[in-house]
C-alpha cells in the first residue's frame, strides 16, 4: 500500500514531535514563569546593582523565612526575621547555618517569593543560593544575601516574603567530584 | 444514505494481493496469535477489555468493602492505595480504551466499506503487546513494597521520592500501553483517510467513524506526552534528574501541568467514541435520521480542540494567579456549548420518532441522561471558587464516574448489544438484556449518586477511613457497588448465551438500522467488502 506511506510518515512525525513537546514543556514552563513571575521564582543569577533611584516615600516590609528540608540536618535560620526597606536601597542580610552532624554536608537553598508576582521585582546582587554550600562536621557559617527591591514594584505590594528551603545535595555533589586516591587514609 | 453493493465479479480477478489465507485461517491459538483480520483483532480487544473490566472491578469491590464501615476493617492503607491506583489505571487504559479500539477495529472497516484496516500487521502487534503491559502492571502488585500506590495520576513527588521500586514496572507498562494506543490510532487514521469506499465522502461517514477519526488524532498528540512524563518520573527516581525535584531546580507543579496536558484530552479520548455510538443507536431506534449531522461533526472537532486549552482546571488549588484560573474556568465552561449541541441533537432525533426500547436503546437513553448529570457536575467543578471546596473530595469521584461509567462504559455496553447480532449472527436474549439494563441502572445510581452528597460534605477521596457522619451513606454506596458488580455477571451470561446460539439475526438486524455494516450478512463473514461497495 504505497499510498499509505506518506500519511504514516506524517503521523509518526506528529507522534515524535509531541514526545519532544512533552520535554519542551520543561524549559517552556521555566521561561513562562520567568517572564510572568507567577511561580515566585527569583532569578537564579545575580542582578546588577544599577543606580536605581531610592524611593524614600515608600516602605516595604521584607520577611525572611528559612526551612531545612526534612532530610537536611543543618540548623538554618535568618539573622533577622523582618526588615523595612525603601525601594532601590541595597541591603545585606545574613543567614546562619550550622552543621551539627559528624560529617561534611553540602546544601542547596531554593528561594521562593510570596506573593508570586513580586518575585520579578526582588533583585539579588549576591546570594548563597546561587551556588551549593559546603559545611564541614560541627562547623557553622554566615551566608550573605545582598538585595534590593525594584522601585517599579506595583503599589499594592507592601510586604514581600522570601523563603528558603535548604536541601541536602551531598550525594549529587559527591557524584560530581573527580575520584580521589584514598591511599594512606 | 443509499448503498449499492456491486456483485462480486469473478473470484480470481479479485485475488491480486495478499488474500492467500482466504477462508483457511490457522486453527487454535495460532489463529489468534498470527491474525491480521480486523474482526479477529476487534474481538480480542473486546474480550481483553471485558477481562480487564472485571479485574479492575474486583479492585473496586475491595475499595468498597473497606469503605463499607468507618475505621480499618479488611486491608492495610498501603494496599488500599494500591487498589485505588491500579483500579484507575486498569479501567482507563485496560478496559475503556481497548474496548473502544476493539469496536473501531470491528466496525470502522465495515462502516466505510473497506476490506480490513490499512495496516493489518501493525494491528496485530498493537493488540498483542497490550496483555504484557497489564501483566507487568498486575505483577508489580506482588513485588516487595507493593505496586503503584500514588493514584492513577502519579503526581510527583509521590511517584518519585516516595514510591516503591515497582515504579519502574509501572513506567514500562505505561510505555507499552502508549505504544499500543499510538499504533492503533495511526491505523485508524490511515484506514479512514485512504480506504473509504468510492462515494464515501467525508460528510457521509457515520458519526462513529468521525468521532474515532478525531479521537485518533487526540491519541497521537497526547499519548507521547504521557510517555514523556512517565520517562521523567523514571529518570527523576532512578537516574538523578530533577524535573520535579525542587532541590535540583525542578518543580513538582510542572508535573501536574505536563500530566494534565495529556490527561484532559485523555478524558475526551474516552468519551468522543461514545458520542459516535449513541449517534448511531438513537436514529436506529427512533427510526429517524440523525438530527444535525454536520453540527455533530463540528461539535466533536471543537470539543477536541478545546480539550487542549483546559488542562489547568485540574489544578485550581495549586495557587495559580487569578487571570490563569479565569482563563481555564471560562475555557472549560465553553466546552459545555458543543456538548450541549450534541445532547440537543440526540433529543431532537427522538422527537416524534417511532421509538422502540430494545436494550441498546435503553443504554443509549441512560447514557444521555446520566452523562449529562456528569457533565453538570463537571461544570460545577469548573467554577474556580467552588472547586476549592470540591477539590479532592468524593464529589470529584462522583463526577468522573458518571461520565466514565454511565457515560463511556454504558455506551460500550450499548454498542455491544447493538452490534452483537451482526458479530455472532444470533439475537441476544432480550429479557436477560433488559434485566442487565435495569439492575445496572438502579445499582449504578445507588453507587455513585450519594457520592455527590458525601463529597459536598467534605469526605476526601483516596482515604481508607472516614468521619463517622459519612457511615450511612458509605454503607449505602458500597451496597450499590456490590449490586452493580453482580449485575455485570448478567452481561457475561448474555454474551455467552448469544455466542452459543439463539434466534438467527437478519442482515439488517434492527428495523431502522442504516449503514454499510447492515448490508453484509449476519454473522459478518471473515472477509467483507473485498470489492468496494459504491455509495450513491
Amino acid at each position: 500500500m504505497a499510498q499509505n506511506k506518506p500519511l504514516i510518515g506524517k503521523l509518526v512525525l506528529v507522534t515524535v514531535a509531541m514526545f519532544g513537546f512533552g520535554f519542551a514543556l520543561v524549559p517552556l514552563y521555566d521561561v513562562f514563569c520567568d517572564i510572568t513571575g507567577i511561580n515566585g521564582k527569583t532569578a537564579a543569577v545575580a542582578a546588577t546593582a544599577d543606580n536605581a533611584v531610592i524611593d524614600t516615600s515608600r516602605q516595604i516590609t521584607i520577611e525572611f523565612l528559612a526551612r531545612p528540608n526534612k532530610d537536611m540536618p543543618w540548623v538554618f535560620k535568618p539573622e533577622v526575621f523582618q526588615m523595612t526597606v525603601h525601594p532601590g536601597e541595597i541591603h545585606i542580610m545574613n543567614y546562619l547555618a550550622e552543621n551539627p552532624t559528624g560529617r561534611m554536608i553540602v546544601g542547596q537553598a531554593v528561594p521562593s517569593v510570596s506573593p508570586g508576582q513580586a518575585a520579578l521585582y526582588f533583585h539579588k546582587i549576591e546570594c548563597f543560593c546561587f551556588t551549593q554550600q559546603q559545611l564541614a562536621a560541627g562547623k557553622n557559617m554566615l551566608m550573605p544575601l545582598q538585595f534590593y527591591v525594584d522601585p517599579a514594584l506595583p503599589a499594592h505590594f507592601n510586604t514581600i516574603t522570601l523563603n528558603y528551603t535548604l536541601y541536602d545535595v551531598t550525594q549529587a555533589w559527591d557524584a560530581q567530584q573527580p575520584p580521589q586516591d584514598n591511599i594512606g587514609e | 444514505m443509499s448503498v449499492v453493493i456491486t456483485e462480486p465479479r469473478d473470484h480470481d480477478d479479485q485475488h491480486d494481493h495478499d488474500h492467500e489465507h482466504h477462508d483457511h485461517k490457522p486453527r487454535g491459538i495460532k489463529r489468534w496469535l498470527y491474525t491480521t483480520n480486523h474482526k479477529d483483532i476487534g474481538t480480542m480487544y473486546l474480550i481483553f477489555a471485558l477481562v480487564m473490566f472485571f479485574i479492575g472491578g474486583a479492585m473496586a469491590m475491595v475499595i468498597r468493602l473497606e469503605l463499607f464501615q468507618p475505621g480499618m476493617q479488611f486491608v492495610e492503607p498501603h494496599f488500599f492505595n494500591q487498589m485505588t491506583t491500579v483500579h484507575g489505571l486498569i479501567m482507563v487504559f485496560g478496559a475503556v480504551m481497548p474496548a473502544f479500539t476493539g469496536l473501531a477495529n470491528w466496525m470502522i472497516p465495515m462502516m466505510i466499506g473497506a476490506p480490513d484496516m490499512a495496516l493489518p500487521r501493525m494491528n496485530n502487534w498493537s493488540f498483542w503487546i497490550l496483555p504484557f503491559a497489564f501483566l507487568i502492571l498486575l505483577l508489580s502488585l506482588f513485588m516487595p513494597g507493593g505496586g503503584p500506590s500514588f493514584g492513577w495520576t502519579f503526581y510527583a513527588p509521590l511517584s518519585t521520592t516516595y514510591s516503591s521500586d515497582s515504579t519502574a514496572l509501572f513506567v514500562f507498562s505505561v510505555h507499552i500501553m502508549g505504544i499500543s494506543s499510538i499504533m492503533g490510532a495511526i491505523n485508524v487514521i490511515v484506514t479512514i483517510w485512504n480506504m473509504r469506499a468510492p462515494g464515501m465522502t467525508w460528510m457521509k461517514m457515520p458519526l462513529f467513524v468521525w468521532t474515532w477519526f478525531i479521537t485518533a488524532f487526540l491519541l497521537i498528540m497526547v499519548m507521547p506526552v504521557l510517555a514523556g512524563v512517565v520517562t521523567m518520573v523514571l529518570t527523576d527516581k532512578y537516574f538523578g534528574t530533577s524535573f520535579f525535584d525542587a532541590a535540583g531546580g525542578g518543580d513538582p507543579v510542572l508535573f501536574q501541568h505536563i500530566f494534565w496536558f495529556f490527561g484532559h484530552p485523555e478524558v475526551y479520548i474516552m468519551i468522543l467514541p461514545a458520542f459516535g455510538i449513541v449517534s448511531a443507536i438513537i436514529p436506529t431506534f427512533a427510526r429517524k435520521r440523525l438530527f444535525g449531522y454536520a453540527s455533530m461533526v463540528y461539535a466533536t472537532a471543537s470539543i477536541a480542540i478545546l480539550s487542549f486549552l483546559v488542562w489547568a482546571h485540574h489544578m485550581f488549588t495549586t495557587g495559580m494567579p487569578v487571570f490563569a484560573t479565569l482563563f481555564f474556568m471560562y475555557a472549560t465552561m465553553l466546552i459545555a456549548v458543543p456538548t450541549g449541541v450534541k445532547v440537543f441533537n440526540w433529543v431532537a432525533t427522538m422527537w416524534r420518532g417511532a421509538m422502540t426500547f430494545e436494550v441498546p436503546m435503553m443504554f443509549a437513553l441512560a447514557f444521555i441522561v446520566l452523562f449529562t448529570i456528569g457533565g453538570f457536575s463537571g461544570l460545577m467543578l469548573a467554577i474556580t471558587p467552588a472547586d476549592f471546596q470540591y477539590h479532592d473530595t468524593y464529589f470529584v469521584v462522583a463526577h468522573f464516574h458518571y461520565v466514565l461509567v454511565t457515560g463511556a462504559v454504558f455506551s460500550i455496553v450499548a454498542a455491544v448489544y447493538y452490534w452483537l447480532p451482526k458479530w455472532t449472527g444470533n439475537m441476544y436474549d432480550e429479557s436477560l438484556g433488559q434485566w442487565h439494563f435495569w439492575c445496572s441502572l438502579i445499582s449504578v445510581n445507588l453507587l455513585f449518586f450519594p457520592m455527590h452528597f458525601v463529597g459536598l460534605a467534605g469526605m476526601p477521596r483516596r482515604i481508607p477511613d472516614y468521619a463517622l457522619q459519612f457511615a450511612d451513606f458509605n454503607a449505602f454506596i458500597s451496597i450499590g457497588g456490590f449490586l452493580f458488580g453482580l449485575s455485570q455477571l448478567i452481561f457475561v451470561w448474555v454474551l455467552i448465551k448469544c455466542a452459543r446460539g439463539g434466534v438467527k439475526a437478519t442482515d439488517q438486524v434492527w428495523e431502522g438500522a442504516e449503514g454499510l455494516e447492515w448490508e453484509v450478512p449476519s454473522p459478518a463473514p471473515y472477509h467483507t467488502f473485498e470489492t468496494p461497495p459504491v455509495i450513491k
